[in-house]
């Protein structure tokens, strides 16, 4: 039981930890290359100066998720050997071909970041497309095989052992489509608004130059474009959720109780042993409209499932809330910032309340990213597969779990600490120091 | 011909074969890079730590993602000999990975910490750099060692249980260990030597030689074990199967270290890279068809036949990607020497 709980937390630290940076290999060669390109296109110096900050970032965050995804394809087998059994015959190759575009990321990522008076600029900037693309691709086809960690499909099972398979089932399944663009658009935001954040706190500390503003605008521009879709991805995927993990749906939205007309819950919190949702502001009918577009459609609730098989209800409609509010928030955040652009575009870093929200907004992508996870992740328990392997069926019989447990969590927050050093590091020193070559001497000097 | 009963398992395993093949003499280059690095010393000590900084930055990545190849093949095609080696070597694996994680991280790390100091003087990450560079390719070596005597058996009940606790930390094991980490050193500094020149040079042909004759002690040592703990191995190893293939291994080995000798430091490393390869391939012919001797055969092991026809086919759809890929990533840095 205690081999359970260290590896549920051990695997819960080591994919809360990649996550970020793994949202990151995503979300910001997406900027680089919308920078680089611009300065391709201007020939303005801070273009370059900022593309080449952001490499440096990239260089350093990118090497951690790698490091820390290597854990991973190490830590799934050798927390849940028994689950691997299943997940490996049945859809390892999707990890496969992850494998295929994450390679391909790390021979680009090795030529843009030393390549910079190797290559020709424009082959340079189309090293940035590559690590673009292939980031969100492997990004795309982890969710593959999350997805059918939600919805297993495409293997018969003979007792323990998987006998038939059909490779290509699971990329026929819906859910994966739903899930590949909610979580790509996440890591959108989580990077654009982490960076818009930092800059406005540039901007409110007096940077207010063409540097400054350029990361800004650039960096909202992704963020608004993904917070726009996001809700629409989030529905898609609710409503889908809905009709195929009724459990965890109505863990999220903390329905107890199978009805019509039932209410959606903004807030509150769930009391397992009462069986009720209290304290939450509610909407007529409102779930029943989400869910199905009828407000008078019925809701399974928790109370159609035995308790063992419920998932933390607490945990997953905080984690759903926090999400959501997360998402709002930054959403109005993008209407208000474009809204004054839209006005007066050259004052915009005057705008000194406006610049403050940003700032506000800047850790809300990722707490958002994280909490949707955990509501995918603990909504499915007590499962491993859903409705396959429990996860306390798949954990490993071999002594040490706990031991481990403690040596990894000291080695991410070595890490982690180590990385906010770094960047610091990488924020102060300016650009005319950095040991990237082809620095001009005309580039401004800055952050 | 394409059509034996095995062929999608055979196929398989030999993807795995020649990802771990291109990890050996990739990454394990690169862990033979971070002792070289520790072990700095003489007068260009300096210099010495910047040619294996800049032989290493643009092309560690793309190295590492070799190990995750082979981990994905073996636990998509071979779920079943993932999960019992994952019980079994639970504990070295996780520390092997410990090395590996703060490797790559401390590497980098190094290089961010502030330009002056990165890679000449050592630091506490580039301590750690050195010192998981060593960690990572012992454990690896060991676990090599505890699955070719047969360390690992299955009970009726399909319950993993190792013939011994802490099998790891036998003679023969922990001379497999060191094979290995000599194996990375070697390499490593027939590789330097390609990428460095004049008395630079020289300190790595210095070190080629060092390593190169701990490897061959240590090689006979690994046999002499072999012979007394892991029989089954030994007479594998000397049977018509395996026997040209590890024979013509050495043969290569020698050859390596006479180029080495002979400053032809070219033939040096198409020798070394031929060593390497022949050796893992003689491994491979002396073990098969057993994935883990005596319970786990590759045909026990395999997912079922629609899985590994996916894998194996869509190799090459990613190899036509990827080799242009990273043939690009090494004429663009490794064509001339970097200092």
């Amino acid at each position: 039981m205690d081999s359970l709980l260290f590896a549920r937390l051990q695997m819960t630290f080591s994919l809360a930890f990649h996550m970020v940076y793994a949202a990151i290999g995503i979300g910001l060669p997406l900027l680089l290359v919308i920078v680089e390109g611009l300065y391709l296109r201007t020939e303005r110096p801070h273009y370059k100066a900022l593309a080449q900050k952001w490499a440096k970032v990239l260089g350093l965050l990118f090497a951690v998720g790698a490091v820390s995804g290597t854990a991973l394809s190490f830590e799934l087998g050798l927390l849940w050997p028994a689950y691997m059994e299943v997940m490996g015959a049945s859809v390892g190759h999707i990890f496969g071909l992850e494998g295929f575009a994450f390679f391909l990321e790390a021979i680009f990522i090795g030529l843009y970041l030393y390549g910079w008076d190797r290559l020709r600029p424009w082959p340079h900037w189309w090293c940035g497309v590559v690590i673009a693309a292939s980031g969100m691709l492997s990004g795309v086809l982890v969710l593959g095989v999350n997805a059918w960690m939600q919805q297993p499909v495409g293997f018969e099972m003979n007792g323990q052992q998987v006998i038939a398979t059909d490779p290509v089932a699971t990329f026929r399944q819906p859910l994966w489509f739903y899930m590949a663009w909610h979580s790509t658009l996440a890591c959108y935001m989580s990077v654009a608004f982490a960076v818009a954040g930092w800059y406005a706190w540039r901007a409110l500390r007096g940077r207010c130059d063409a540097y400054t503003r350029a990361a800004l605008v650039a960096a909202m521009a992704v963020g608004a474009v993904s917070a726009v879709l996001q809700p629409l991805s989030g529905d898609l995927l609710a409503k889908y959720v809905f009709k195929t993990q009724p459990v965890k749906f109505a863990a999220m939205e903390g329905q107890f109780r199978t009805e019509r007309h039932a209410p959606l819950r903004i807030g509150g919190w769930p009391d397992e042993a009462a069986g009720e949702t209290r304290f939450a502001i509610e909407i007529p009918s409102g779930l029943s409209f989400l869910a199905t577009h009828d407000p008078t459609a019925e809701v399974p609730g928790l109370d159609q499932t035995p308790r063992s098989l419920w998932p933390n209800v607490e945990i997953t409609h905080f984690a759903f809330q926090i999400m959501v509010g997360a998402g709002v928030a930054l959403l109005a955040l993008s209407v208000w910032f474009w809204w004054t652009y839209y006005r007066n575009r050259d004052q915009i870093l005057q705008r000194r309340w406006l610049l403050r929200a940003i700032v506000l907004g800047l850790p809300l992508g990722f707490i958002g990213l994280e909490a949707g996870w955990f509501v995918t992740e603990v909504g499915r328990q007590p499962w491993i597969i859903q409705g396959v392997m429990l996860t306390r069926d798949a954990v490993t019989p071999a002594p040490g779990v706990g031991a481990m447990f403690v040596a990894f969590t000291l080695l991410y927050t070595v890490l982690g600490v180590t990385v906010i050093v770094l960047l610091r590091h990488i924020a102060t020193v300016s650009y005319s120091e950095t040991p990237l070559p082809s620095a001009t001497k005309d580039a401004p000097s800055n952050v | 011909m394409f059509d034996w009963p095995s062929m999608w398992i055979d196929l398989s395993a030999l993807a795995a074969l020649v990802g771990m093949m291109a990890y050996a003499l990739l990454g394990g280059a690169d862990f033979g890079g971070g002792m070289w690095d520790l072990f700095a010393s003489g007068p260009r000590k300096k210099e010495q730590r910047l040619a294996i900084q800049k032989a290493m930055g643009p092309v560690w990545e793309a190295n590492h993602v070799w190990l995750v190849f082979v981990l994905v093949v073996l636990f998509t095609c071979f779920p079943r000999g993932y999960s019992v080696l994952a019980i079994a070597l639970f504990l070295p694996f996780h520390l092997a990975l410990l090395g590996i994680m703060l490797r790559g991280a401390s590497f980098v790390f190094r290089s961010y910490q502030s330009r002056e100091t990165a890679a000449v003087e050592i630091s506490a990450w580039g301590v750690v750099f050195g010192a998981a560079s060593i960690i990572s390719p012992l454990l690896l070596g060991t676990a090599f060692g505890v699955v070719t005597e047969g360390g690992i058996t299955l009970t009726d009940q399909r319950e993993v249980v190792l013939t011994r606790p802490a099998p790891w930390l036998s003679p023969y094991c922990v001379a497999n260990g060191l094979l290995a980490l000599s194996t990375c050193a070697y390499l490593a500094a027939v590789y330097l030597t390609n990428e460095t020149v004049g008395a630079l040079r020289d300190d790595f042909r210095q070190r080629a030689i060092f390593a190169g004759t701990a490897t061959a002690i240590l090689a006979g040592l690994v046999l002499l074990f072999a012979w007394q703990e892991a029989a089954w191995f030994f007479h594998r190893l000397l049977s018509w199967q395996a026997a040209p293939i590890v024979l013509a291994g050495l043969i290569c080995f020698a050859g390596s270290a006479w180029s080495v000798f002979a400053r032809r430091y070219r033939l040096s490393r198409i020798f070394a890279a031929g060593e390497i390869g022949l050796l893992l391939l003689g491994w491979a012919a002396a073990q098969y068809p057993y994935l883990v001797y005596p319970d786990i055969l590759f045909t026990e092991a395999a997912a079922p036949r629609e899985t590994l026809r996916f894998v194996v086919l869509s190799l090459p759809f990613g190899g036509l990607v990827l080799l242009p890929s990273l043939w690009l990533l090494f004429r663009v840095f490794k064509t001339r020497p970097a200092l």
